[in-house]
């Protein structure tokens, strides 16, 4: 107080205004606000951020795609049977040899031009001029030789690598006479270079070193008529192009690349439409017992205690019966329905605690005494703060339902033939499992990366969009 | 504790009630009868067999045969396996199945509940990040994929090194039954991994361990005492679905695994409409189930102090 100046209104007036400028408006150059982001940019913005999640997504579009979009690039009918390549390994680009009905094999004897002396050990001599009679398939190989007319026979042998020294591979027939220059093999082969082995047995039946062997180049071997259906003007003993198998084909013959696809449309379809269907069955029976309480809620309860309380697979099992009985049912529909039936509970106690805790909320209290209708409060209130509880069960039930689907195909009481799934494939390579693994893998692979996906993009939503709902992680 | 008992079986028994019922009247919405596909000569046979199973009866009058026979415990006689009655079914291949069951649930319950304790306790160290990429594995996969590869590795070794570390499948001796125990608990044992995980961070964060800690009680007590104990508490009420969970998982080991248990039995009297035994199985595996989830409940409220406080 002391020192405080006093100004004279004299003085001030004398205060020069030329010093005195408006000062300049400029925007704040440090403000500490974050931006305001709705609820969804929001979760939005913690979905991309977490790796997890992005990785789920594209891999579950990729399954998607590689099922609807895949049939439109691998136009393979995937209930065609070739029966000319059954149980093929996986190959790229294959050739076929086209052949017509093979003759009925007769061995060939050559006449003995002299009588040779029983013991004269010295004249075994390997044979000679080894080749192969017409094409070689992997349905048949059929060798010629000339004889030697003395010992006790042939052995033929068939090995897959250029035969060192005395191993000639597997024995694939046993000739018992020395006159017979022919033979014929009839095992399914792969279409590879093979070495086959004439060894000349002793007057007692031992096989000696004297052996002589020719590589041979085994080919496809197609019919005519299914090679016409691949080339038309295709001709006997033409070599053509068949289509070729990435994944192979099962034992039927038919393409596993495209049964994968077809299979795959089949399981993803049932695993995401009982879902919804579930969710949205769940929705509307929660809801209603949430929203109007009373007896209603009661009764609606109490039927979703019980079906909880039924064991799961067992009553989908007997549903699927009474519901697919006659023969050359897909079984989609039934299995569809019976997944609705038995999965509805969950989604209706989550719907129905979420608008109990909803409607006792202020807000919606506060719009009520407004007298906002009761569509109103579903509309505007309701249905926004569950919709991001209701996407997450949507997720995680995708992949149960596939689960289940693949659970019943696979012990072959889901979908039957001719439709397939990725269950359904399993279950029909599982007979060959150790001798074709491959075919059994390739379904059993998709059905994981499906599951898979959909768990983790079900993990990342329930973290983007209800961060509460976390369980401590 | 007592009343808490009364009602859990009351709702059990409730519940088999409409597991009988519903499976009654869902078999018999099926079209056609059980007759159809055997091979009835004429008519007079026809009925004969239908007068003998009580087929020519009211619908009601057959229900109240079914309750009471269920009641006595008899199931019937199999219509595609002559003479041979459902209970000898069930008495012949369930202890094969239930034995597999219990192999699987311990296997299922131990690695569970440790694999879950040591990821919370190691949170977000390298020990969590492992146990919770097997546990999304084990989920993701199904049980007959893990069967299949093991299998497949199998008979690989057999081939390569000529040592049979296990049997590939079949039944009857003990080594049998580790790999399908082993795989069949898989799915519950992630489960159950997970459940305990966030148990357990849920106890490290509570006060009595905060002041055990304080009062310097050893960690490894501390660990054993206070929080393996209270954690393990929630993961024992889904020990009851789990069993459920393995025992119609079972099905799928049975057949890939070649075992003789009763789960093949219901697939194959699916497959084959055999109705009684599909009747007889489904009710005797609902109460089962519905048994073993009361077990396990009243055991809860026997563990759990303030079920046990509550319910006095």
């Amino acid at each position: 107080m002391s020192n405080e100046q006093t100004f004279s209104v004299q003085e001030i007036t004398k205060l020069d205004f030329e010093l005195f400028r408006p000062a300049i408006k400029e925007d704040s150059k440090l403000s500490i606000v974050r931006p305001s982001l709705s609820y969804w940019q929001d979760a939005f913005r913690r979905f991309v951020a977490n790796k997890q999640s992005l990785f789920a997504f594209t891999l579950a579009h990729v399954l998607i795609l590689f099922s609807f979009v895949g049939p439109f690039f691998w136009t393979i009918d995937p209930t065609y049977q070739d029966n000319t390549s059954p149980s093929t390994p996986p190959t790229l680009g294959r050739k076929a040899v086209i052949v017509g009905d093979a003759p009925t094999f007769e061995p060939k004897l050559a006449k003995l031009v002299e009588t040779v002396p029983a013991n004269s050990h010295t004249l075994i001599s390997s044979v000679s001029n080894l080749r192969v009679i017409s094409t070689p398939t992997t349905q048949r190989v059929l060798l010629e030789w000339d004889p030697n007319g003395v010992g006790g026979g042939y052995t033929v042998y068939r090995d897959e690598v250029e035969p060192l020294g005395d191993r000639w591979g597997v024995p694939v027939g046993d000739i018992a006479t020395p006159q017979q220059f022919n033979f014929e093999d009839i095992q399914t082969l792969e279409d590879r270079l093979y070495y086959y082995t004439i060894v000349t047995k002793d007057f007692n039946g031992e096989e000696t070193d004297k052996a002589l062997t020719i590589p041979v180049q085994v080919l496809n071997a197609i019919d005519l008529e299914s090679a016409r259906t691949f080339v038309a003007d295709a001709k006997l003993g033409a070599v053509i192009d068949l289509p070729a198998a990435p994944l192979g084909t099962d034992s039927l013959g038919r393409d596993i690349l495209a049964r994968l696809m077809s299979g795959g449309r089949v399981s993803l379809f049932i695993g995401v439409f009982a879902s919804v269907l579930s969710v949205i069955f769940g929705i509307a029976l929660g809801g209603v017992a949430g929203f109007f309480g009373g007896s209603i809620d009661t009764v609606l309860m109490r039927l979703t205690d019980l079906i909880t309380g039924l064991p799961f697979l067992l009553f989908m099992i007997l549903l699927k019966v009474v519901l697919n009985v006659g023969p050359g049912e897909s079984g989609i529909t039934a299995l569809l329905i019976s997944l609705v039936v038995l999965s509805w509970t969950g989604t209706a106690r989550l719907v129905r605690g979420q608008i109990l805790q909803l409607r006792n909320s202020e807000f919606v209290q506060a719009a009520r005494m407004m007298g906002a209708s009761s569509g109103y409060l579903i509309a505007r209130h309701m249905l926004p703060n569950l919709i991001g509880v209701i996407l997450v069960t949507l997720t995680f039930q995708i992949p149960s339902a596939i689960f289940t689907e693949a659970f019943l195909s696979f012990i072959g009481l889901g979908i039957a033939a001719p439709a397939t799934s990725w269950g359904a494939m399993c279950n029909d390579a599982i007979q060959s499992l150790l001798t074709r693994p491959y075919e059994f893998f390739a379904p059993a692979i998709v059905i994981s990366l499906t599951v898979l996906s959909f768990n983790l993009l079900g993990d990342g939503l329930r973290d983007a969009l209800d961060p509460k709902l976390r369980s401590n992680e | 504790m007592f009343s808490y008992a009364m009602k859990r079986i009351l709702i059990g028994l409730m519940t088999v009630y409409a597991i009988a019922t519903i499976t009654f009247f869902a078999m018999h919405a099926v079209p056609g009868d059980p007759l159809m596909r055997a091979k009835v000569v004429n008519e007079v046979v026809r009925q004969n067999l239908e007068t003998k199973y009580g087929l020519n009866q009211p619908l009601f009058v057959q229900y109240v045969t079914f309750l009471t026979n269920m009641l006595k415990g008899d199931f019937g006689i199999s219509f595609t396996q002559q003479n041979r009655s459902v209970n000898d079914i069930i008495r012949e291949h369930f202890p094969v199945s239930a034995l597999l069951g219990l192999v699987a649930i311990i296997t299922a319950a131990l690695g569970g509940i440790v694999g879950g304790a040591v990821a919370a306790i190691r949170r977000n160290q390298w020990p969590d990040r492992t146990i919770m990429s097997l546990v999304i594995l084990f989920v993701s996969v199904p049980s007959f994929v893990f069967a299949a590869f093991a299998q497949v590795g199998l008979a690989e070794i057999k081939k390569k090194f000529g040592v049979e570390i296990l049997p590939v499948a079949g039944w009857g001796t003990l080594a049998h039954l580790i790999l399908p125990g082993l795989i069949l608990g898989l799915g519950t044992m992630a489960f159950l991994a997970r459940l305990m995980r966030s148990s357990m961070l849920e106890v490290v964060h509570q006060d009595y361990i905060r002041t055990a800690k304080a009062k310097g009680v050893a960690p490894i007590k501390i660990f054993i005492r206070h929080q393996l104990r209270n954690a393990v508490l929630p993961v024992i009420t889904f020990l009851g679905p789990a069993v459920a969970a393995i025992t119609t998982g079972g099905f799928v080991a049975e057949i890939v695994f070649a075992i003789p248990g009763l789960g093949r039995y219901f697939v194959q009297a699916v497959q084959q409409l055999d109705y009684t035994v599909i009747m007889g199985l489904t009710v005797f595996y609902g109460t089962y189930l519905v048994i073993v989830v009361i077990i396990v409940d009243i055991i809860y409220g026997f563990i759990d102090p303030r079920i046990r406080i509550a319910g006095a």
